[in-house]
């Protein structure tokens, strides 16, 4: 009977935090989980190296399917290449919020490549909405079959809005992958959870791997210090977010800081998506948290009173404002406008909440560089104060071990971090759980034996009779069932070996065995049966032993008949019959008449 | 496998079935039509009903007037307005492990069982369920607590005063069991007992049975339930559509033109008659063309609102439970909304106001986004629509944030980003306002003429019952039934004698017969069960041998109070095999594609899951004398030898024999087979077709030998 192997290959998610894209074949079946680029490149290397996973066949025909855990590029950037331009026409899996808006950043991500780069060799609008023709939404906790044997199933992760979590499962096989995720509630979203599922392998992102973040009160109230520090000396405060997800949770904060604090400078929202991702959390209110699910039909959080369109023009308005502006690591568009106009004031602020990918304006600033190279020569030289915050709702080594523990896998594969930390955690977790933990490069594949047990049917009629029997197995003395397993064609049926044979109509060939003991005893037959009966009901005090009315004895099924002897008077032959079944105890008796009947008590 | 039935009602069941070691509560509706019995509970003071007349027996004994009061000939009872609960002593409730709750309908009755019966389980329902479930219990709660009442009759609750009374009350059954509502402590009690589901969601119970909740098209987030074992498989469809628009003006169409080409004066000749045809022909083409296009406008829009119904997972059943079908069985839906429509417009064009009795969530929907499309074009931009329920602004809100329990057409409004429903825009421009109720707000806004939507359908408490009061004695106004639950005219009897007009256009989506048959057709389970209504025509349609359930083998009917046993028996069970005991086994072809494998292993059982272990291997001797204590134990007979089955060829048996030593092999033959001697060891062995039988001396060595030898020619298993 066979074994079956599950197979990971960490396509572009390895030991980087730039993209994910891994290939799963589990029980047979091939899965890509997520299809993101890389944010920091401007090349070929920005998409994943698709050629990789079949050399020179179709995708289609490799691939079981394709699932995305969220809406951010780093995770579904790639899906129109992938699918329109490589060539891929099988499903994509994803949560009804992603579906909604996936495609927009991804027009909107097309257009800045596009339309203001001139970049060449990149998907179309029309590539993007064939490509999301191709995508079937699931639901929370929905089993969806994706054929016959292979199924999948999502649960909430957090992170974003729609952010879900993967299991995948061929047979007694299966594999979670997390995508990126958040264990700890914020303003707007809830925290990732996930069933003790038990998962032969858990795919884990480790983006937070050794941080252990202090807690988010305390940042969220340094957050608000430092902006109102600035708006009350007249600075602007720029906040590069993306349309979706952080910007939500920051513009609650703000909202309800204004308000309380009865501040009146402006707080913008640079234009374009703003109202729409909005009116998307609203719509999408049952994927927020609790709190905001029970109070939307009172007050949805999502309809902002102090934060008002931002429009080009006003970057140049004098005295002080927030702006939050796309995209989150100022890699182009509106935020890196802002960025220009503003940095050379030491007055004004800039705050970045998410992590940036090496090779942004972003991660450059971050890291402490002050002159930046921009297009065309120029040297933009950064004198307003650069702040990070680490509002991105990632899991932190608290929350991955708590995951860990909550699915219970068998070994555990770290993705989308940096190797050092990840070795840490690796670690950790080998420690802890007594598990093994992988942590496989770009391009390498980890292959993990998995060893399934075989469900087959077993006859209730069989079942019940060893359950009555034996519900409490000593540990000395396990009970064992015998039966006969039945392989026809695919199906496999455990049955009593009586059921076997008449189901193959076959008749039971009966062994029987009878052995004549020869006993000393004088008396006469029917005595001496008396005394065998007597001296085996004292000794076989756990069986059923009968004396028949025709002067017979039985142990159970075996039979125990005097006869005398032919030659010897004083001789008389026990006549001593099993069958095979019996044999264990036939065998018994005869050793133990053997020896002789105690003399009887007279 | 049992199923108690406890409901009578066909459209608001609550069984529970027994299955394998789970006990499972099939939805717990709670039938209302009781109330219909009270008299109505006024916001305000009425004159005209705290005058009513008590009611006297014939024998002009009064004692009951206090408690009953007579309206135009009805009696009603004067007291807080009570349910008929589902039945509660055929089956100890506090032993069910889970509630399926179907949808919100289907749920009324819940604080009852959580609350009052020991229930300690868990309940599962959809997400929209729960939260429009919860809706119409706060709104129900609401409407009978706010309009205190003092008196709460039970005399006449009494058998032999009952027997005396008149009809209908003469005939409701079991009221000693009637309750009043139970309070919002109640209802958020028993929801938070609710665990969350979405479909298709695999939920285990206890290990022994898996619960699926798939689409039934009928409402948000409507669910029918798959119960599963791995050998077995019952579907449970409650309230269903497979509603789709489909072109039923023609049809009717037609028939206006056969019936008019029948009625036609017999005086008329061969001639004038056809040419009579022809111009009823034309015409029939043209006013296919305007309404046809003025119906498409009308359609049903909720045929298509929730997530189609998922069929194919219900095929393979071995038991189909099937509640919950159409209560109109010949009203077409799609009719009936044009009807709403045209009737809604002539009243109000006529200066009239119109009341719609509704439930706050549900056709409420429909009825707004058909409205929606007609305002306009029916010129009634400028009339108010007041949609009054203390749940009226949660309704209309939570509406619009189930995208994904939502048709495609609605699931793409909510991606571009726009709200699914229509509502929406109704409310923004002003043209629908919604009020808690007709206290505060309403009262400075209202304009007559106006169209109103309120509760509760079966007139009798909520908002309702003041608009019959205040507009029953206009004819001009108009009253339009859309809910099916109530018969209309029943529900009217309180109020009359009545001006108001009435019209009665019931919107059931739910399955149809016409639909079930096919439904049946296509997914074949092997026994139907359900309600006995629908296993013949409608008493009032006797002859409509088709408004009942048709199938092979026929269906099986329960009602209530009924334990019916299920008709299938359970063989086989599902049990792991560990990979390294699966290793050990040694396949042998007895015939082509069938192989066997004896198997002996230690059976483990935990939470219902059963796994086969390898056997452990026998302690290694520790010592001699141990050794020799062991063997005289009485062996455990416990310890199953495996049967045997094939034939001893007797040439190649004695050949062995010889082979392994014994020389002085004799054979006789027998009538059924051959006796084999072995002189020296004075053995004898009986060989026959499907028996062996070795007759020896006492000595063991030569016996195992021997039965050895004789193994090998046999299988065992």
């Amino acid at each position: 009977m066979g074994r079956s192997h599950c197979k990971e290959t960490a396509h572009r998610a390895g030991q980087d935090v730039g993209r994910s894209c891994i290939l799963v074949s589990i029980g047979g079946k091939n899965v890509m989980l997520d299809c993101g680029m890389h944010m920091g490149f401007n090349d070929d290397r920005r998409f994943p190296d698709f050629s990789y996973i079949t050399r020179n066949g179709r995708l289609t025909d490799f691939l079981d399917c394709v699932i995305i855990s969220h809406f951010h590029l780093d995770h579904c950037g790639a899906l129109p290449y992938f699918s329109e331009m490589v060539g891929y026409d099988g499903p994509i899996y994803m949560t009804h919020p992603t579906q909604a808006i996936c495609p927009i950043l991804l027009e909107d991500y097309r257009k800045i490549a596009v339309d203001k780069k001139g970049e060449a060799n990149f998907f179309t609008s029309q590539m993007i909405k064939d490509c999301m023709k191709k995508v079937v939404a699931v639901h929370l906790h929905q089993t969806v079959q994706v054929d016959d044997e292979l199924e999948i199933k999502a649960y909430y992760a957090g992170h974003v809005l729609g952010a879900a979590m993967f299991q995948i499962k061929v047979g007694s096989e299966s594999v979670v992958y997390t995508g990126d995720y958040n264990m700890t509630p914020d303003r707007h979203l809830g925290a990732a959870w996930i069933d003790k599922c038990r998962p032969n392998l858990l795919i884990t992102e480790s983006t937070y791997a050794t941080t252990i973040r202090d807690s988010k009160r305390c940042r969220e109230r340094d957050f608000l210090k430092k902006v109102h520090e600035t708006v009350e000396r007249g600075g602007k405060v720029l906040i590069p977010v993306f349309a979706l997800g952080r910007a939500q949770e920051l513009c609650i904060l703000l909202e309800t800081f204004w308000e309380r604090v009865n501040l009146k400078a402006p707080i913008y929202f640079s234009t374009g998506l703003t109202e729409k991702a909005n009116h998307y959390y609203k719509l999408f209110i049952t994927w927020t948290n609790q709190k905001i699910r029970k109070t939307f039909v009172q007050r949805n959080m999502f309809e902002f009173k102090h934060i008002k369109a931002f429009d080009r023009a006003f970057a140049d308005n004098p005295g002080p404002m927030v702006v939050f502006a796309t995209p989150g690591m100022l890699h182009a568009g509106q935020s890196l406008q802002i960025f220009r106009k503003w940095a050379g004031n030491e007055k004004n602020m800039v705050i970045m909440p998410g992590y940036c990918v090496q090779g942004t304006v972003g991660h450059k600033i971050l890291s402490g560089q002050r002159k930046l190279e921009m297009e065309g020569r120029q040297v933009l030289e950064v004198k307003m104060q650069v702040e990070y915050m680490s509002f991105s709702a990632h899991a932190d080594a608290k929350g991955i071990m708590q995951l860990v523990g909550q699915a219970e896998p068998e070994s555990v594969l770290l993705v989308h971090g940096e190797a050092k930390k990840m070795e840490f955690l690796k670690q950790k977790i080998e420690q802890e759980f007594r598990v093994n933990c992988y942590m496989p490069a770009n391009g390498e594949t980890v292959t993990l034996p998995t060893s399934p047990s075989i469900p087959v049917g077993i006859s209730l009629g069989l079942l019940k009779r060893e359950m009555a029997q034996g519900l409490l197995p000593s540990a000395k003395k396990p009970r064992l069932l015998h039966g006969t397993l039945i392989m026809k064609d695919s199906s496999f049926q455990l049955v009593s070996s009586e059921q076997a044979l008449k189901e193959l109509g076959l008749a039971e060939h009966q062994l029987r065995f009878t052995c004549r003991v020869h006993l000393h005893d004088s008396r006469k037959e029917q005595e001496t049966a008396a005394r065998v009966y007597s001296h085996l009901k004292s000794v076989l005090k756990d069986h059923c032993v009968q004396h028949l009315p025709d002067g017979s004895v039985t142990v159970e099924s075996i039979l125990i008949q005097a006869a005398a002897h032919s030659e010897d008077p004083g001789t008389k032959v026990l006549l001593v019959s099993w069958t095979y079944q019996d044999e264990e105890l036939g065998s018994y008796l005869t050793s133990l008449l053997k020896k002789g009947l105690p003399q009887a008590p007279s | 496998m049992k199923l108690y039935c406890l409901s009578g009602h066909p459209t608001l069941p609550c069984n529970v079935l027994k299955f394998k070691s789970t006990t499972i509560m099939l939805d717990c509706g709670l039938d209302m039509t009781s109330t219909l019995n009270f008299l109505p509970l006024p916001l305000v003071q009425s004159p005209r009903l705290s005058n009513l007349p008590g009611w006297s027996l014939k024998d002009g004994n009064a004692f009951l007037d206090k408690e009953l009061k007579e309206c135009s000939g009805h009696v009603f009872v004067d007291s807080v307005p009570e349910f008929c609960l589902p039945e509660t002593e055929l089956i100890d409730l506090s032993t069910v492990d889970v509630i399926l709750i179907s949808n919100y309908h289907c749920m009324m009755a819940l604080p009852y069982i959580t609350e009052h019966t020991g229930f300690t389980g868990t309940v599962y329902a959809t997400e929209p369920t729960v939260q429009i479930g919860r809706l119409l219990m706060e709104e129900l709660v609401n409407f009978i607590e706010r309009v205190p009442k003092a008196q709460s009759a039970s005399l006449w609750k009494n058998k032999d005063i009952q027997r005396l009374l008149p009809s209908p009350l003469k005939d409701a059954v079991e009221v000693s069991t009637w309750r009043r509502c139970y309070t919002m402590q109640e209802v958020n009690s028993a929801l938070s007992k609710i665990q969350l589901v979405g479909y298709s969601q695999k939920i285990e119970l206890f290990g022994a049975v898996q619960v699926t909740p798939l689409s039934s098209g009928y409402a948000l987030g409507s669910s029918n339930w798959i119960i599963q074992s791995h050998y077995e498989k019952v579907s449970y469809v409650s309230g269903s559509s497979l509603l789709t628009t489909h072109p039923q003006h023609l049809t009717a169409a037609v028939d206006t033109v056969h019936q008019s080409l029948v009625e036609l004066p017999s005086g008329l000749g061969f001639w004038s008659k056809l040419v009579v045809v022809v111009f009823l022909f034309l015409f029939y083409l043209i006013f296919c063309r305007i309404i046809g296009r003025k119906r498409c406008l009308l359609s049903l829009p909720s045929s298509s609102f929730s997530q189609p119904m998922d069929q194919a997972s219900l095929k393979n059943s071995d038991v189909l439970v099937l509640t919950g079908l159409t209560q109109i069985p010949t009203a077409n839906p799609d009719g009936m909304v044009g009807e709403f429509c045209s009737n809604l417009a002539l009243t109000v064009r006529n200066g009239g106001n119109v009341l719609v009795p509704c439930y706050p969530s549900g056709v409420i929907y429909d009825l707004l986004e058909c409205l929606y499309q007609y305002i306009d074009s029916a010129g009634l931009s400028n009339i108010p629509f007041y949609f009054i329920s203390p749940v009226a602004n949660s309704s209309l809100e939570f509406s619009q944030i189930f995208a994904e329990w939502l048709c495609h057409n609605k699931q793409t409004k909510v991606y571009l980003p726009e709200p699914p429903f229509p509502h929406a825009e109704l409310i923004q421009t002003n043209k629908l306002r919604h009020y808690p109720s007709i206290h505060g707000d309403f009262s400075n806004d209202f304009r007559q003429p106006c169209v109103v939507f309120t509760g509760h359908p079966s007139l009798r408490f909520g908002d309702v019952v003041h608009f019959m009061e205040l507009w029953g004695k206009s004819s001009l106004n108009t009253v339009i039934f859309t809910e099916p639950d109530f018969s209309y005219l029943e529900a009217l009897a309180p109020y009359q004698p009545l001006a108001m007009k009435c019209i009665y256009c019931p919107i059931d989506t739910r399955l149809n017969f016409i639909q079930v048959s096919k439904l049946l057709k296509e997914v074949q389970p092997l026994h139907v069960v359900c309600p006995e209504q629908y296993t013949q025509p409608p008493p009032a349609q006797s002859h409509r041998m088709d408004l009942m359930i048709d199938c092979q083998p026929p269906a099986m009917s329960y009602r209530r109070a009924e334990v019916l046993a299920l008709p299938f028996k359970r063989l086989f069970e599902k049990i792991e095999i560990m990979p390294e005991l699966a290793d050990s086994l040694v396949p042998m072809e007895i015939k082509p594609g069938i192989s066997l494998a004896t198997v002996s292993a230690v059976l483990h059982t935990k939470d219902n899951k059963h796994v086969l272990q390898p056997p452990p291997r026998p302690a290694p001797p520790t010592s001699g004398k141990k050794r020799k204590r062991a063997s005289e134990d009485i062996p455990d007979c416990k310890v199953l030898k495996p049967l045997l089955s094939g034939s001893i060829p007797v040439e190649q048996f004695v050949q062995t024999l010889e082979k392994h030593g014994f020389s002085d092999v004799k054979v006789e033959d027998t009538a059924k087979g051959h006796i084999v001697l072995l002189q020296e060891a004075e053995t004898l062995i009986q060989i026959e077709e499907d028996s062996t039988h070795i007759i020896c001396d006492n000595d063991e060595m030569l016996r195992v030998r021997l039965r050895d030898l004789v193994l090998k020619f046999l299988q065992k298993f």
